[in-house]
């Protein structure tokens, strides 16, 4: 008994060529499986945080094929949808220790990103709205922190490298912006530090010795009051 | 005097003591040269194949941030100062194509979709012809310490002055390095090989190309007499300075001369601190030369 008195919001999309009508407040992921198709691979957070789900699309009398998150976009009146749940890039493994931040580290790991055009391709593929090219370039010229931070919200979805013209794979320089920056820019995190430090020198042992002490109703009140308490 | 400037990413990276000393110089002169928001490289030569519309994006997106400048009021000639040579020519080159160009342009909007259209109005200058249009009494006026007695001898190279059409100065007798080292009170040193070709990338797949066409060059340096050489090129300032041991290895009688930036020498005579100056930066060391001139404290 799905919706059978909303037909008047029901909309076609086509998915890998097979016409489905579904109705038209659900996300691309939904709508999917609401027409049967099962996600094995493709989807995992369903909150638009993993990238698991990107998605190429076009609509019905436009040249332009655009990119999503199937588990964000809702679906449009005459959609052709494919799943693009896997992206083959050379991932290089490196010690970050041995890195240092500048463009050396960009260049020596990823070379291929000296080919970029500048033709912003990758900015208009990524459904989370990042200025893709602008953190490539930055990363081009070593500037570590602009392209850590402009690729903050990166979340490796992939519809960036798929379309790049120069086969360079932005999310991949975004990490290891981050990696840098996070290591040499930012440097240690001293709370986090003093944290161990304090959990090392036994400062919460009595508290984790109650807590295993408590019985499962008695740890269900204390989760379920956890807010008053604090 | 306020202009964005665009810096390319050689001035970020291998040539460091180029832009500072172009920056402090700059200051000195009162002109705020501002860094382009959002600049991407240039494209380099790619950008300059006749047929190719894709390798224009690159220069031209950065014209657009000029125009975005000017339409945010932070800025108001529609100029743009470069000092890497190669970003100059560049994106001064495919400005004038694709302005000549109507159809080329009109590809270049369409796939660039989200950027705003290019004015066509944005001029692209050296930092050389930013200081010739300042006036060489101006620079004399900012002198502190004239270079008195110091034999320089500037190399061109090739950017600056081809393809003759867009050559910054006269490309079989340019005056503009050597009119502004006189200004700073300098001796020029004239060579015959000043824009001869250095070896450019040859340096990267066969060194000794480039260490013989260097030798060249550096040798009549030494042979008239000069102290030292300028240039205004990174590539240049490579292959003439940071690889004279590959010269060393083919002619071991090579005696090394030092090669500075031409802004590095304004902002000595400027009265500059060491970071303006940044001639540590430069391989051979030039810093025992200016002191035996009396230019720089012994250290
Ligand atoms: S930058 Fe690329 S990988 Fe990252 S979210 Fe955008 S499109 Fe996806
Ligand atoms: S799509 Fe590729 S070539 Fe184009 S701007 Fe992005 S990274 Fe550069
Ligand atoms: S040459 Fe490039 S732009 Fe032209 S059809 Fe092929 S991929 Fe597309
Ligand atoms: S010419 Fe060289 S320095 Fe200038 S932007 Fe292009 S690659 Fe970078
Ligand atoms: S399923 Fe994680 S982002 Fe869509």
């Amino acid at each position: 008994m799905i919706m059978e008195n909303n037909e008047s919001n029901m909309v076609t999309i086509h998915v890998m060529g097979k016409s489905h009508e579904v109705p038209g407040d659900l996300t691309i992921m939904k709508a999917m499986e609401y027409a049967g198709h099962q996600f094995r691979r493709g989807s995992g957070c369903r909150g638009g945080y993993c990238g698991a789900c990107a998605t190429i699309y076009r609509t019905k009398g436009s040249y332009k094929l655009l990119g999503a998150l199937a588990c964000q976009k809702m679906v449009e009146d005459d959609m052709y949808i494919a799943q693009i749940p896997f992206s083959p890039a050379e991932k290089k493994s490196y010690d970050i220790n041995d890195l240092r931040a500048d463009a050396n580290a960009f260049m020596v790991h990823y070379p291929e990103i000296s080919r970029c055009l500048s033709c912003n391709t990758c900015t208009k593929a990524c459904p989370q709205d990042i200025m893709v090219m602008d953190y490539v370039q930055a990363a081009l010229r070593g500037d570590v922190s602009e392209a850590a931070k402009l690729s903050f919200d990166c979340i490796s979805c992939g519809l960036c490298a798929i379309r790049c013209p120069a086969e360079i794979v932005p999310y991949n320089i975004a990490q290891l912006a981050r990696r840098l920056y996070s290591k040499y820019v930012d440097g240690p995190a001293e709370h986090v530090l003093e944290k161990l430090k304090e959990v090392e020198e036994g400062k919460f042992d009595a508290e984790i010795a109650e807590l295993q002490s408590l019985d499962r109703e008695a740890l269900k009140e204390r989760y379920e009051t956890r807010e008053k308490r604090l | 005097m306020r202009l964005p400037y665009y810096p390319g990413c050689t001035l970020k990276t291998d040539a460091q003591n180029f832009e500072t000393s172009t920056l402090e110089a700059a200051k000195t002169l009162d002109i705020e040269l501002v860094e382009l928001p959002r600049w991407n490289c240039c494209g380099t030569v790619h950008a300059l194949a006749k047929d190719d519309v894709i390798h224009y994006l690159a220069p031209i997106r950065n014209l657009i941030r000029v125009d975005e400048m000017i339409a945010n009021g932070e800025i108001e000639d529609g100029k743009l100062v470069t000092q890497c040579v190669m970003c100059w020519n560049t994106i001064k080159r495919a400005n004038t194509a694709a302005l000549e160009d109507p159809d080329k342009m009109e590809k270049i909007r369409g796939i660039m979709e989200k950027e705003p259209e290019y004015s066509g109005k944005v001029e692209v200058l050296h930092f050389l012809e930013l200081l010739k249009e300042k006036g060489w009494e101006t620079i004399t006026g900012a002198v502190k310490l004239p270079l008195e007695g110091l034999k320089v001898a500037p190399y061109y190279g090739c950017l600056l002055l081809r393809p003759r059409e867009f050559a910054l100065d006269d490309p079989d007798n340019p005056r503009i390095i050597e009119d502004l080292l006189e200004a700073l009170g300098a001796e020029v040193v004239d060579l015959a090989y000043k824009s001869k070709c250095c070896g450019a990338y040859h340096a990267v797949h066969m060194k000794e190309v480039s260490a013989e066409l260097s030798h060249k060059i550096l040798s009549q340096a030494n042979e008239m007499g000069a102290d030292m050489v300028v240039t205004a090129c990174p590539l240049c300032e490579f292959n003439l300075g940071k690889r004279q041991h590959e010269i060393k290895k083919l002619h071991p009688e090579f005696s090394s001369i030092p090669v500075v930036y031409y802004t590095q020498l304004m902002a000595l005579a400027f009265g500059l601190n060491e970071e303006a100056t940044a001639f540590e930066e430069n391989t051979p060391d030039p810093r025992p030369l200016l002191a035996e001139k009396g230019l720089i404290m012994e250290r």
